[in-house]
């Protein structure tokens, strides 16, 4: 084997790839075979690194240089630099924002400072298609241990007294869900885990399954060997295809080596995985939506009970859980359930991993201790607001969760606070918003995505969600009342106690959190038919300036209306009924003289 | 009302279509797996071949289109040569992706779910590509642009026509 002198780790995720990092690992490759270097340097595509705002990145081992928004062209240079050398490119390295100086080691970077990293411990680390690499960092030793102690109740007791919370969104106890469907006596089970990540501005799913497939792997048979499933089934999104790609091809490696197949380690357990894709539908996060997905029919929810613990796939009792749950059985079980559950707050164990999106300086996927503050998640690690404007509000939990405000800032994340202030965990989107968002948007852009999204079995959410969002279009255009803002408190309420399943009874809270939150801008868009951030097109108004207008007649000739009129070096003017807001005007105007109010 | 043209499948597409059925054992359950791979060989799922994938798995073609509709990788109309897809995620959204979109619109002349009269182009909006960092994003086939202003689609657009 060869003995590398140095390693070129660059990140090989879809963030990354789609800014060129395919043709980096290309350009590094030839330079370095041009070079003769090739038995001294090795160059691997691993997992994402988190740090997507400045991608792409490429870190150097042993010195753990950091460089950062690297371009094909640069390679060169960190060869004959940093590689021949030993001189570091100082021009790539990450700048601290407050002293501007460069800082190499991604350690003493804010972003990284105050992550904690479970479950994306292999990510941007090792080369995700090599099984070996995962082996080096104790892959595999947890289920090797769990399969000579032999005593699943042992591992599922493991499971409990660590406090893994299921890392979908609802928060369910890990453990105590194995423990039931293991009760349930049967001559098949299923170990499925749910990869269809359809939370939009979320995906921590597909960077493990991407970075680090092989954990997947090693959880889910350690799993299925204590609910006693000779079979795992992974249902993952088809618009995934670079996860897809990597989770065949450590399955393929698994096999190989005798870690999936009959008698893993010699034993009488055998376990297998097979994959079944999504094909585009937010509900199939639901579990028994899933399910039926997975059977090929439509991914409509069915009530519970029966609860998929007692009948499941094909009617067999299954279990299910998400890709970042999964990611953290092993380490739980090689480091012991104490010191995980050292980890967090009183009812909310671990760490939790956040794709931090939005108007903020530091776009990534974080992973951070649970109680950890939303101030030092966006002021620390996200570096703050983009362009110095104010915070407003942060959105967490997608489409089911809520908008939260200043007040909210110093509340420690966990399951139970964010519930209690009006949002949820969800899977993990973060976004954050500055002054020039209005809520009443968001509110609707989220309606619109659960109208879409809505698999219209239940009325309430099939019929109910669509009128709330036609409140909320009414308001934007500056036709609500203040009724519609009473009706859209009842109707939100209604549809939470009376839908199905947990899309339709979570879908109104974005209305409510903002209308608690907001609710001064709610009254704006109504009474002053104002939108206070300046986003609804329809309560824009141009009007120009007669100081500034010099009467070009520029406006008034490209006005595809005609709403502009005025005569030849004399102030024009804009008739706001027969104005459309198409910003034709402003794009003309060689005077600045018009401006929206 | 428009009428439509009913082309009937060529007898290569039909024992395509048999193939893979038979290959996931004519089994009611692969529905899903067999519709991706229909859809990755023809590019879209025509009502003719629902009728033949329902024939083959002894369903109804109403379970076989009530599954076709239910999921949106599934289309029922062909893609353009560039099928441009603009992310209306949230972390997109944010970050101004509906005047992208808007952008695009204006530029093709056609509106999302449509696609153009040439067959060059069709435009569709989707969740997330996951590619946050770079908000807004479009993608224009495989190729992702990112950090999109209005003002670039133009040249986007331009770089497809003269190809």
């Amino acid at each position: 084997m060869a003995n590398y002198k140095y390693h070129i780790l660059l990140c090989g995720g879809t963030g990354c790839t789609a800014s060129e990092s395919p043709k980096i690992k290309a350009n590094f490759e030839s330079i370095l075979a041009e070079k003769n270097l090739t038995d001294d340097v090795q160059v691997v595509a691993t997992g994402c690194f988190g740090f997507c705002e400045k991608g792409p990145i490429v870190k150097i081992l042993p010195d753990n240089t950091f460089y950062t928004q690297v371009k094909p062209e640069d390679c060169r240079e960190i060869v004959d630099e940093h590689i021949i050398k030993g001189r570091k490119v100082q021009r790539l390295l990450y700048e601290n924002p407050e002293d501007k100086a460069h800082i190499s080691d991604s350690k003493h970077m804010g972003f990284y400072k105050k992550q904690m990293r479970i479950a994306l411990r292999n990510c941007g680390f090792i080369d995700p298609e090599n099984i070996e690499e995962y082996i080096a960092r104790d892959g595999y030793k947890a289920l090797a241990t769990v399969l000579e102690q032999n005593d699943p109740m042992a591992t599922i007791d493991i499971m409990k007294k660590s406090g893994l919370r299921g890392r979908g969104g609802a928060g369910f106890p890990t453990g105590l869900k194995w423990e039931l469907c293991r009760k349930n006596e049967a001559d098949q089970k299923y170990m499925i885990c749910n990869a269809d990540e359809g939370d939009p501005g979320a995906f921590m799913d597909r960077s493990i399954l991407e970075g680090d497939p092989h954990t997947l792997i090693e959880a889910m048979a350690i799993g299925g060997f204590c609910i006693g499933a000779t079979k795992g089934l992974v249902y993952i999104r088809a618009e995934y295809p670079l996860a897809i790609h990597r989770l065949q091809v450590a399955i393929g490696q698994a096999r190989e080596y005798g870690l999936l197949g009959d008698n893993i380690f010699g034993t009488d357990f055998s376990f297998d995985i097979e994959l079944r894709y999504g094909a585009g539908a937010f509900v199939c996060g639901e579990e028994t939506a899933l399910i039926h997905s997975m059977e090929g029919k439509r991914g409509e929810p069915t009530f519970k009970p029966p609860f998929p613990a007692q009948e499941g796939y094909l009617k067999k009792p299954s279990n299910v859980n998400n890709v970042e749950t999964f990611a953290n059985v092993p380490v739980i079980i090689n480091k012991g359930w104490e010191w995980f559950s050292s980890i967090g707050t009183e009812k909310s164990k671990g760490t939790k991993v956040f794709a931090l999106a939005g108007q903020i300086n530091n776009v990534g996927l974080i992973e951070v201790p649970m109680g950890i503050t939303l101030r030092e998640v966006i002021y620390e690690i996200g570096g703050g607001i983009k362009g110095g404007k104010k915070f407003k509000a942060v959105q967490t939990g997608g489409p089911s969760g809520g908008c939260l405000t200043e007040k909210f800032l110093d509340t420690p994340i966990d399951y139970d606070n964010l519930i209690a202030a009006g949002s949820m965990m969800g899977s993990g989107g973060m976004i954050v918003m500055d002054e020039t968002s209005c809520m009443v948007s968001v509110a609707k852009f989220y309606l619109d995505f659960t109208v879409e999204e809505s698999c219209g079995k239940c009325t309430p959410c099939r019929i109910g969600n669509k009128r709330l969002y036609e409140l909320l279009d009414k308001i934007t255009k500056g036709q609500g009342t203040m009724d519609d803002l009473d009706q859209l408190r009842n109707l939100s309420r209604v549809i939470k106690d009376t839908a199905l399943c947990g899309l339709g009874q979570t879908s109104p809270n974005p209305v409510l959190s903002t209308i608690d939150n907001f609710w001064d801008e709610y009254v704006a868009h109504v009474k002053d038919k104002k939108c206070p951030a300046g986003q609804c097109k329809a309560l824009k108004q141009y009007v120009i300036d007669p100081e500034k207008c010099k009467g070009c007649t520029a406006c008034a000739r490209n006005c595809p209306v005609g709403a502009i009129k005025g005569t030849v070096k004399m102030p024009h003017e804009i008739n706001q009924e027969l104005c459309i807001k198409c910003g034709t005007c402003i794009e003309k105007c060689k005077f600045n003289a018009i401006s929206i109010i | 009302m428009q009428q439509k043209i009913i082309v009937p499948i060529k007898k290569e597409v039909r024992d395509k279509i048999i193939e893979i059925c038979n290959k996931f054992n004519n089994n009611p359950g692969e529905l899903i797996n067999v519709l991706h791979q229909t859809q990755g060989f023809l590019g879209y799922l025509p009502a003719e071949a629902q009728e033949l994938i329902a024939e083959q798995l002894h369903v109804s073609t109403a379970t076989v289109y009530g599954v076709v509709s239910f999921y949106s990788f599934f289309s029922m109309n062909p893609k353009g040569k560039h099928p441009v897809s603009v992310c209306l995620g949230t972390a997109c959204y944010v970050r101004g992706a509906e005047k992208i979109l808007d952008a695009f619109q204006k530029e093709l002349g056609i509106k999302p779910g449509e696609t153009d009269k040439d067959g060059l182009f069709s435009l569709t909006s989707l969740r997330c590509v996951g590619a946050c960092g770079l908000a807004p994003v479009a993608l224009v086939g495989d190729k992702v642009y990112g950090r999109l202003a209005p003002a670039d689609i133009k040249g986007i657009v331009k770089e497809y026509r003269e190809a």
